[in-house]
Parts: structure tokens; sequence; C-alpha cells
């Protein structure tokens, strides 16, 4: 049995403390928004915040998280669309969507940490996370947007 | 479970009844059996299989073609919404069950692909918003007692301007629904358009960034349990056998199945099921290509060119082109294996329950036997059941460009849950995924041209050397000479294999294409825009490497053979004046143009290219389209920057290799994608047109390659004739 603290909620799971916290996630408390895609750490479609910092939920033991607080895609605006999630839909930034949810909190992240992320910036952070449908020119204007700045450079 | 009763009116009014018996029967067969689907939302107005409104002005517009990220969800409903004048913040829609009323009529299956779903719903839905409409109008005029010719509408509402009265589709929904299906009613022109051409907010976005959206992989069932297939590594191999006993001793392991494809271990959840996959012992039979590699599949391609082929194509005299004339070019291009990698792993769910089937699953081919087996068609057999016996819910897919018309895992699925008595999910390995796809065909090319004195090519001879994807489905049934004549495979061509090669657009005046068909075994498929995606490379280079040997622009060289395409010709002009062609290209880059002509689109791309530190940068890419009319611009340009991120991936990176008879690569680490960090500029022009819409999907996509090779020859003096591109072959 782990404790785990998801976007505010203690979760009490029956689960292996070496199960991958991504699985926990999906399918012990059915928060299906966060994507597996690789398994390995390379795609970033599982990626969630732990303690604000983004990690590889496909890559993080549970058990490793036990204590810390992890927020989800589900979690990451309260009421409100996240400027994050604004910005992606004022960009029309989804095509299929799937690798999106990582995209975002990849993103809302980055801009946790830096207000005004520099172009170089935004590439090393949102480097992590695939799209097979192509939308990164669209993801780099909805990183701007979302930070206040010129979608356009 | 809502009311599962279908009536013979809602039949008439879906179109579900036709006026012979026979048809009478085939329908009402396929309909009585639809009882556990979910019925289209009811409404008290549902004029067809499409429309439903409410008395609440809700309009749902069921889409009945797949969304995998094309923005179809919202194209579709926009047809709508245009002819019927409805107010777009009330438009919904639905994914549509199957049924007879919504088979693809250009794919003659309920499936989505080869970028038909816009251009085969252009007039069908359009016509059918358009009647629904006049019988609002109808149902308002007879309320008021006034000629419904008097009547106007406008954003979900009926208005009468003499009187000044007014009606809400939703306040005549029930009204309108008591009244016949007109036999006709006209479609807007062009000019009156207030919805089409418009770049509208996908109605599918919001779900898509905030988890809501449900994809194959999130279907959730009670009682579900999840399954990984351990499958031999090696095509064609077999299972020799198999030692459950440390697999079922893993915490979470419920069962260790043998199935068609290899031995399934089903646990309570994916990771439950990946760990029991590692802890099984299973010892396979290679099978016939286990001596097969990479080298090995060159060589076979190399071997077999020499012999004749099939003549695919051929116009003009075919005199000998003699090879110590200075002006005879050749070249030989190789195009690799490529995997689809769509985000969302292959997957599938489903439940059979007594004499039921249920499945849960991110298709683009819902039902169908025109080229394999639709979902249901799988299912059912792999269920034991009768087709009719089979309900299969279409969830959004994480990407699709072809992989998911196979259904090899949906069959898995099926077969687990009958076997195991549950519902079962079977979950790809993002390995699996690699290893087990229909692959983009391996080809080989050799072409051959002369010209005349002014540069001109006089004669283009191209032999094609590649597997055929077509001919997996050449009935085994059928006798030889009978499939040679009417099969997928006529008279031994391959479309698939040749499209895109067979009638290139330059005036050439002599021209022929062979083609070798080059069966090896590796799993094929259709991967975006299919055939075009290797020889539009092929024929888009060696046109450039005509214009290097006639010492003229590749742009100008393009144009003046190009006098009997003017859509095209219109194109190649947009790309190369928006890229400003004649002006220097940005230091230490080259700048290459390509043209295509596919789906009905025309497509003119050009990029900006070089190599930086070792590494092919593209910086900018141009791409001018006439794809017809264009229903949503945002939606489009979305298409094409995605088509050339799919080109230019493949171009840079994608290749996938084989050792013992298996795919060598296995995840994102070594199969790698083209990078946020790695991404150029991407600028898209549509040619405007009042021409019906064309394919668009998958136009872009093959034209990036060719672009960017004909660049890297400008910039460093080096020919690209084999993709996937490596720097090193440019600056050796």
């Amino acid at each position: 049995m782990i404790e785990l603290r998801v976007n505010g909620v203690i979760h009490r799971a029956d689960v292996e403390p070496a199960m991958p916290l991504l699985w926990v996630l999906r399918e012990v408390l059915g928060l299906t928004g966060t994507k597996f895609g690789c398994g390995i750490g390379q795609c970033g479609a599982c990626t969630v915040h732990l303690d604000g910092a983004p990690v590889r939920s496909c890559q993080l033991a549970a058990g490793s998280a036990a204590g810390r607080a992890v927020t989800t895609i589900e979690g990451l605006a309260a009421s409100a669309p996240h400027p994050v999630q604004e910005a992606w839909i004022a960009e029309q930034v989804p095509q299929c969507g799937y690798c999106q949810s990582g995209q975002v909190m990849s993103a809302a992240a980055l801009l946790a940490r830096v207000s005004r992320p520099t172009d170089a910036e935004i590439d090393a952070a949102m480097s992590g996370n695939l799209c097979r449908c192509g939308t990164y020119q669209r993801i780099r204007r909805a990183v701007r947007r979302a930070a206040g700045e010129p979608p356009h450079a | 479970m809502p009311d599962p009763v279908v009536s013979r009116r809602d039949l008439l009014k879906a179109g579900l009844i036709g006026g012979a018996g026979l048809v009478l029967a085939v329908h009402l067969d396929a309909c009585a059996r639809l009882d556990a689907d979910p019925p289209p939302t009811s409404a008290p107005f549902a004029p067809d299989a499409w429309i439903r409104i409410g008395t609440d002005g809700i309009v749902t517009v069921v889409v009945d073609r797949s969304e995998m990220g094309q923005g179809v969800t919202t194209a579709l409903p926009m047809l709508v919404a245009e002819e019927l004048d409805a107010d777009w913040a009330m438009v919904r829609f639905e994914q549509a069950p199957v049924n007879p009323a919504y088979v693809n009529p250009l794919a003659g299956s309920q499936r989505t692909g080869g970028s038909t779903s816009v251009r085969a719903a252009w007039l069908p839905m359009r016509r059918a918003a358009a009647k629904a409409r006049a019988m609002l109008v109808l149902a308002a005029a007879r309320a008021w007692g006034v000629p419904a010719r008097t009547c106007t509408t406008e954003r979900g509402v009926v208005r009468h301007p003499a009187t000044g009265r007014s009606a809400s589709y939703g306040e005549l929904a029930v009204m309108a629904g008591r009244l016949p299906v007109p036999a006709d009613a006209p479609l807007k022109q062009p000019g009156d358009f207030r919805i089409i051409g418009r770049p509208l907010p996908r109605l599918d976005v919001p779900s898509k960034v905030n988890g809501t959206a449900v994809y194959g992989i999130d279907v959730q069932v009670p009682g579900l349990l999840v399954a990984t297939v351990a499958r031999c590594p090696a095509f064609g191999g077999r299972l020799r056998r198999f030692d459950a006993a440390r697999a079922l001793a893993v915490p979470g392991v419920r069962h260790v199945v043998p199935i068609e494809t290899g031995v399934a271990v089903v646990a309570d959840g994916y990771w439950q099921a990946l760990r029991g996959r590692q802890a099984l012992t299973v010892e396979w039979d290679d099978g016939p290509l286990a001596g097969l590699d990479s080298a090995g599949v060159q060589q076979r391609l190399e071997d077999i060119a020499s012999e004749a082929g099939v003549r695919v194509k051929s116009w003009g005299s075919d005199s000998p082109l003699h090879t110590n004339d200075a002006r005879v070019v050749n070249a030989r291009y190789d195009l690799p294996y490529l995997a689809h990698a769509t985000m969302e792993p292959t997957n599938a769910t489903a439940h059979v329950a007594g004499d039921r089937c249920t499945v849960w699953v991110p298709t683009q081919y819902q039902s169908g036997t025109i080229v394999g087996d639709g979902a249901r068609e799988v299912a059912a057999r792999a269920a034991g059941l009768s087709p009719g016996a089979v309900t299969v819910h279409t969830t959004l897919l994480g990407g699709a460009f072809g992989r998911r018309v196979e259904h090899e895992c949906l069959s898995e699925a099926v077969q687990l849950s009958k076997a195991v008595g549950a519902p079962v999910k079977v979950i790809y390995s993002r390995e699996d995924d690699i290893r087990h796809d229909h692959y983009r065909p391996v080809s080989h090319h050799r072409l051959e041209a002369r010209l005349d004195p002014a540069g001109r090519p006089v004669a283009w001879r191209h032999k094609l050397v590649a597997p055929s994807i077509m001919s997996r489905f050449v009935s085994p049934y059928l006798p030889g000479w009978l499939a040679h004549r009417f099969g997928p495979v006529k008279h031994g061509i391959d479309n698939a294999a040749v499209e895109g090669a067979a009638s290139p657009p330059y005036r050439i005046p002599a021209f022929r294409l062979d083609y070798v068909m080059a069966n090896i075994g590796v799993p094929l498929g259709f991967w975006r825009s299919v055939g075009h995606s290797h020889n539009i490379f092929v024929v888009e280079s060696f046109i450039d490497e005509l214009a290097d040997a006639a010492g003229a622009d590749p742009y100008r060289f393009r144009r003046e053979l190009l006098v009997d395409h003017p859509r095209l010709l219109a194109v190649l002009d947009l790309a190369a004046d928006k890229a400003v062609w004649g002006s220097p290209a940005p230091r230490g880059l080259g700048r290459g143009i390509a043209i295509a002509e596919l789906y009905g689109g025309y497509v003119g791309l050009v990029a900006e290219a070089g190599v930086e530190r070792g590494a092919v940068v593209v910086r900018r890419v141009v791409c001018a389209a006439d794809v017809g009319t264009v229903v949503n611009p945002d939606i489009a340009a979305a298409q094409v920057e995605g088509g050339i991120v799919f080109g230019l991936t493949a171009a840079l990176k994608g290749e996938i290799s084989l050792k013992g008879g298996a795919v060598q690569q296995g995840n994102f680490d070594d199969y790698q994608l083209l990078r946020l960090p790695e991404m150029p500029a991407i600028e898209v022009f549509f040619v405007p047109s009042a021409e019906p819409p064309a394919g668009l999907g998958e136009v872009a996509t093959p034209v990036i390659a060719p672009a960017v090779a004909n660049a890297l020859a400008r910039a460093t003096g080096r020919r690209v004739r084999r993709l996937p591109i490596r720097p090193e072959s440019l600056t050796a």
C-alpha cells in the first residue's frame, strides 16, 4: 500500500512500489490523460509534475512519488484553463492530440520556472516531447503566447 | 443503454431502405443487428444518417470518418452547418457506429484513408443539410401560414422578414421531424458561404489539452484485464513451445494464453502483464525469413532489377539510350522500409459475452471486406460470430497514417476475451509497435534519361523494383487468370507501388516505367501517401539531376516542362515566388524545389537546407498547395505542416532495418522522430479555388524529401540518392 498525493487528493493504492507512476495513474486511479508512448522516457507523453518539476512518469516508481505532490494534466488547472492550455487552444496546436498532455505539462513546468523563456530555452525544455503529427511550430508559438510574448518571433 | 428499438420509419429516414427487395433485405439485416450499438443521439429531428437537432437547438453531426488528427470532426460538421445555416456555437459531433449509411463512397467500405474524407462528404453531407434546412423552413412556414420561399434562415433561426416572426431550429425540431424529406434542395453558391472557408477552431481541441479526450488505450470497462503478447521477432516465425510457470508467478498475472500470433500474458494491468511476459519462457521456430537481413534485401532488389518486369506505362519512341552519350543521365535511388510509429501504441479492447462481441478500437477501418477486413469482420472471425453480432466503438485515434487499417491487435483482443471470459485490452509495447508493423515497402529505382542538345529531356526510363502491398489482398480462391485481370494487382501491376511514378507531369517525348515485383515476406502496409512516398522522391530528384546536367535552373527547367499542367505550374510558381527563389540562399544553405500531384491536389515546395556541424539542417520550408476549396484553412495548414514533418522525419531519420528476419529498431532511441529543436519554419499558402475539395492529408508528405535533397545538392554539391539522408555522405 502506498500513499500518493495526486492533484491535491490523497490516494491509497494497493500496488507494488516498483510499479511506474504512469500505470498507477492510468490503471489504478483512472487518470488516463497521462499517456503511454514509449516506456523508456524517450517521448514525453507521460510527463507529469513532481513537486512542480516535469518528470517522465513511465520512469518513476510509484513508491518514489509517495509523500510528494503529483500533478497530472487533469489537475493542472483548478477551474479556468491554465494559460498554457488557453494558448494551446488559441494556436490550435493539437492534431491527433495524443502527445499534447505531455507537451502542455512540459510547457507549464517551463513557464513556472522561467516566465519569459528564450527560443533556445523553449527548444531545450520541449525537446523531450515527441509529436508524430508535427505540431512543433504551433507548440513554439503557443509557448510564446502563454509567456505573454508575440507568438511570432 | 438507450432504447434499442429501430423503427422502419427511422430506417427510411436514415436512407437505409432502398426500393429493391434485395437491398431492403440486406439493410434490414444490418440494422436489425445494430441493437447493441449506441444509436446516434436520438432527437426529434433526425432527417438522415448525419444530422440530429434537439428541442434545445443543439445540432449533432454524426461523423462517419475516424478522427486521427486530421480535423474531420470539425470539417464535416462545418459542411453541415454551412448548408443548414446552423449556429456554429450550437454544433456538436458524435462518432458514427457501423452502418451501411456510413460507407465511404470513395473507399467502398466504412474506412478513413486515401485523403478522402472531405472529398467524399463534400456533396452528400451538404445535400443532406440543405434538405434539413428546407424542412425546418417548411415547418415554420406552415406554422405561420406563409409561403416557405418568403422565409430566410440564419444562425439556427428561421425568419419571416415580412412579418418579423422567427423561430429557432430547436423550437421547430419536432414539427420538422414530422415532415417528409424532400427529394432535393438547392446548395449554396460558394460566394454565399459563411462557414466553409473560415479558420474555425476545432471542436475536439479543448478535450485534447485537458486530458479528457478518450483514445483506444484509455478505454475502461468494468472487469477489464490487460494483455501483452510475446510474438516471434522474425516475420513468419511460429511458436515452438513455451513455459508459463514463471510468468504465472508474477503478481497480477491471471492467464497465459497461446494465440495465433504468439503467447499472451493477461493480467490486472499493463505493467503486470509486461513483467509476466518478461518472465515467460518461449521458444520460437524462426521460420523462412530467419536468415534475412537488410543487405540481403538490397542484394535481392538489385539482383532482380535486371529482370524485364511489367511495363506499367510507356509512350513515345523507345529508342535505346546510349550510355556513352554525354547527354545521358543515369541514377539509382534506394528507399528503406518505414514504420508508422503512431504516438498511441497499437491497442484494442474486446468483450466477448455469449453471442455478442463488443470492441473499442482506434480504427481507420470499421467495416468492409474490400482491401483486407474491417474491425467488425476481423472481430467476428476471431469471436466465431457473425459480423452482425459485433458492435464497434470507434475511439479517438492517437495518430494513424495508415497503420490503423490493420487489425491483428483487435483479433488478439477478441481471441483473448473469448478465452478468459472477461473484457481484455491488448496494448503493444513501443517495441511491439515498431517490430510488428505493416511497413512502408523498401524500393530500388534505376533511372535513365537523355537530353537533346538544347538540354530538354527527350527520353525517360524508370525501372522500379519493390515489394507489393496489394498482393496480399489477392483472393486465394480466385483462379490466377481471373485475379490477373480483375484483382487488386491487375496485370501484375501494384498501383500502390507505382503511383507517382507512372505519369510524371513533365513533357517528355518518350517515357517508360517498368515494375519488378520483389516480394520479400516483410509485412507491408499503407503509409501516409503510400507509393508517392518513394516515387515522388525519385521523380523529383531525377528531374533535378536533369536540370543540373542541362546546366539549367531547376525551377525554370521544371517550368518549361509543365506547359500541360496549369495547376501544377501555379503551385510551382507560388512556392518559388513566396520563397523568393532567385534570391541568394542563406549562408551555408541551398534551396531546393519539388512538386507533386496526388489525391486530386497539387503541391509545390521549396526547402532551405544545408549541413551544419555534421548534421543536416532544414531551416525554412515554403509550401504552396492547390487542394480546391479549402473548408477550414487553419486545419488545412496544420495538415500541410504535419505532412511535411512526417516526410521530413523519414528523409532525415527513418529506416527500418532487418537482421535475422526481425526488425532491429524498437523504440524512439533507435527509430527516431524529428524533435522540436529540428523543426523548420514552415509557411503554407493555398491557391484560391472554387473547385471541389481535393485530398489534403497526404499531399505534402512526399515532396519535402526531394526538396531537401535538391537543396543539399545546391549546398554541398553532392546528390542524395538514398534515404534516409546520411550527412557523412554529403561531406566526405
